[in-house]
């Protein structure tokens, strides 16, 4: 509901700030000549918004086609992300503070304490790094993290996210719609399924030498889920290169569902016929389906899953509703029409 | 517990029984002891960093202290029948109290920090989750035990009183179990706690059964003599 761009929203109350920066720097660098591409670009992004939550077809490619390609910079500090694009998802969400983003974790190959991640992933290389692309597709193929940076131009999308646990925040992440890597991907028609695989490190993961999980972590999606305009590859927060600690270089958002389905560090992706069975699903059967969508009607038997807890609203605030989906009904609803989510929690 | 434990071990060490008024200064010392992590939860409160999640972490840190003390609490009994010491008892009912307090902490913020006080939700949580059901049963027990825990109940309800207070160990128990399912894959801490209730508990049960042996035993060699 929140994402739905409102028709008479007066264009200066939505146009990110940053959009505005450059215009006047194009502005002033180049004259009147830029000011019409610079337009366009405004224009785009709020047609973006727009787009992408009334179709199914890629926002991506509407989006800053004026801008370069941003350039994935190796190196584990803080690094800008040069160029990406605002859209209106998220707009009138209060963001989730930078700090609380990236020291409460749930990253279980840096440790399960939900502080550790940050203090163990210090010295984590997300660079060099290649994803590899297998199973149901036309042939093999792998990619580095630089070319997924020029697969498609990227996006700011403002997401709500939920944990199972119980929480939830106000994440604004960079990426780029997943359903341009797949295109990219080119998967056979066999593919019913796309299955990510996280990196596990025991060098580097600390929490790998542990047999808590059946390691390497994957997730899954189905195919239309995967597909779907909401769903994003994430190579950044807050202007930022993915710090390590929530899942650098590059690792998926999938705001509808809690959030361990967003595979961190993501090294492979296989497309498959049948539907994988993914490392929570093993760990707890009656605990972790394979859909794993918010859902307050569906109870978990350690959490309330009909109210959360925001985090950063403060020790006082108490819990809020959790919404179907976590919100997004109107974007992915259609796609379990006839699903009893009951059953396929 | 280490802290405590210490304390203890240093006296067994030393082979030295405290006075009365040493006795009133440790009980002051633990006393204080007992109070530290809610003072640190204050601290820590004021200065803006209880976690990005400050709810849950009060919740925990109430909950571990709580079961922290009741682990030590059920120590000194083992403590008396391995060194033969008996004053650390002095310090029972004072422990007993500060778990029924970080419990009582522990309870309060799930109650109104984390629902609010919507009686709807909590009941739901309750019913709908065992590892809720559970500590909400450990707290209830508790209850009846910090009641009757002053000298004039103990009076009252003399061979009673001991049997009421044997509910301590299902409480222990039920403790642990809630802890335990608590966390989502990583049983390591709960797994610890366990180990140390079980040992704490294992300790009674061994001197309790050779206690007996020891009584049949003599009763055997010697069928005249009332055992002692």
């Amino acid at each position: 509901m929140i994402i739905q761009t409102k028709s008479d929203i007066i264009p200066s109350e939505i146009t990110p700030k940053e959009v505005f920066d450059n215009r006047r720097e194009f502005i002033q660098k180049a004259g009147f000549g830029l000011l019409v591409g610079a337009a366009g670009m405004v224009s785009n992004s709020l047609y973006a918004g727009t787009i992408s939550s009334g179709t199914t077809e890629g926002a991506g490619r509407l989006v800053g086609r004026a801008n370069a390609p941003a350039i994935y910079k190796p190196g584990g500090t803080r690094q800008k992300i040069s160029n990406y694009s605002k859209t209106s998802y998220g707009a009138g969400e209060k963001l989730t503070a930078y700090d609380d983003v990236t020291t409460y974790n749930n990253y279980y190959e840096f440790g399960t304490d939900k502080s550790e991640p940050a203090i163990n992933s210090k010295l984590f290389k997300p660079s060099p790094w290649t994803v590899s692309i297998e199973g149901e597709v036309k042939r093999n193929k792998i990619i580095s993290i630089q070319d997924i940076y020029k697969l498609a131009p990227l996006e700011e999308r403002i997401y709500r996210m939920r944990c199972v646990e119980g929480w939830s925040m106000v994440i604004p992440w960079i990426g780029l719609p997943l359903a341009q890597l797949i295109k990219w991907a080119e998967p056979t028609s066999n593919a019913k399924y796309v299955e990510f695989i996280s990196l596990a490190d025991p060098q580097q993961m600390p929490g790998v030498n542990i047999p808590m999980l059946d390691w390497p972590y994957n997730e899954a999606l189905r195919m239309d889920e995967a597909m779907n305009p909401l769903t994003i590859m994430a190579v950044g927060l807050y202007g930022e290169q993915l710090p390590n600690q929530n899942g650098a270089p590059m690792r998926l958002v999938v705001p509808w569902k809690y959030g361990f389905k967003g595979a961190k560090s993501i090294v492979k992706i296989r497309f498959t016929e049948k539907m994988p069975q993914t490392s929570w699903m093993k760990a707890g059967p009656n605990e972790y389906g394979f859909y794993a969508n918010v859902n307050p009607l569906v109870e978990h038997p350690r959490w309330t899953q009909s109210s959360e807890k925001r985090i950063g609203a403060g020790l006082f605030a108490g819990r809020i509703k959790t919404q179907m989906f976590n919100g997004y009904t109107e974007q992915v609803g259609q796609m379990y029409a006839g699903l009893d989510l009951r059953k396929n929690f | 517990m280490s802290k405590f434990l210490n304390t203890a071990s240093i006296f067994a060490t030393f082979n030295a029984t405290p006075n009365r008024k040493q006795i009133s200064w440790i009980k002051a010392f633990v006393f204080a002891l007992c109070l530290v992590p809610l003072l640190r939860l204050f601290w820590l409160g004021f200065q803006d960093n209880l976690s990005a999640n400050p709810i849950e972490f009060v919740e925990r840190s109430t909950g571990f202290w709580a079961l922290f003390i009741l682990l030590a609490t059920l120590a000194l009994t083992p403590v008396r029948l391995i060194t033969g010491k008996v004053w650390q008892i002095q310090l029972r009912r004072m422990l007993g109290l500060f778990m029924f307090f970080y419990a009582c902490l522990h309870i309060s913020t799930y109650l109104w920090l984390d629902f609010s006080f919507n009686w709807a939700d909590i009941t739901k949580d309750i019913v709908k989750h065992p590892r809720i059901l559970v500590g909400f049963a450990a707290f209830v027990l508790t209850i009846p035990l910090a009641i009757t825990s002053n000298n004039a109940m103990v009076r009252r309800l003399r061979e009673r009183w001991k049997q009421l207070h044997r509910l301590v160990y299902l409480i222990a128990i039920l403790a642990v179990v809630h802890f335990w399912w608590l966390v989502k894959k990583d049983i390591r801490e709960p797994l610890l706690y366990a180990i140390i209730l079980i040992v704490l508990l294992g300790i009674r049960i061994y001197y309790k059964k050779s206690v007996k042996q020891t009584k049949i035993n003599h009763k055997a060699h010697n069928p005249n003599q009332q055992p002692v």
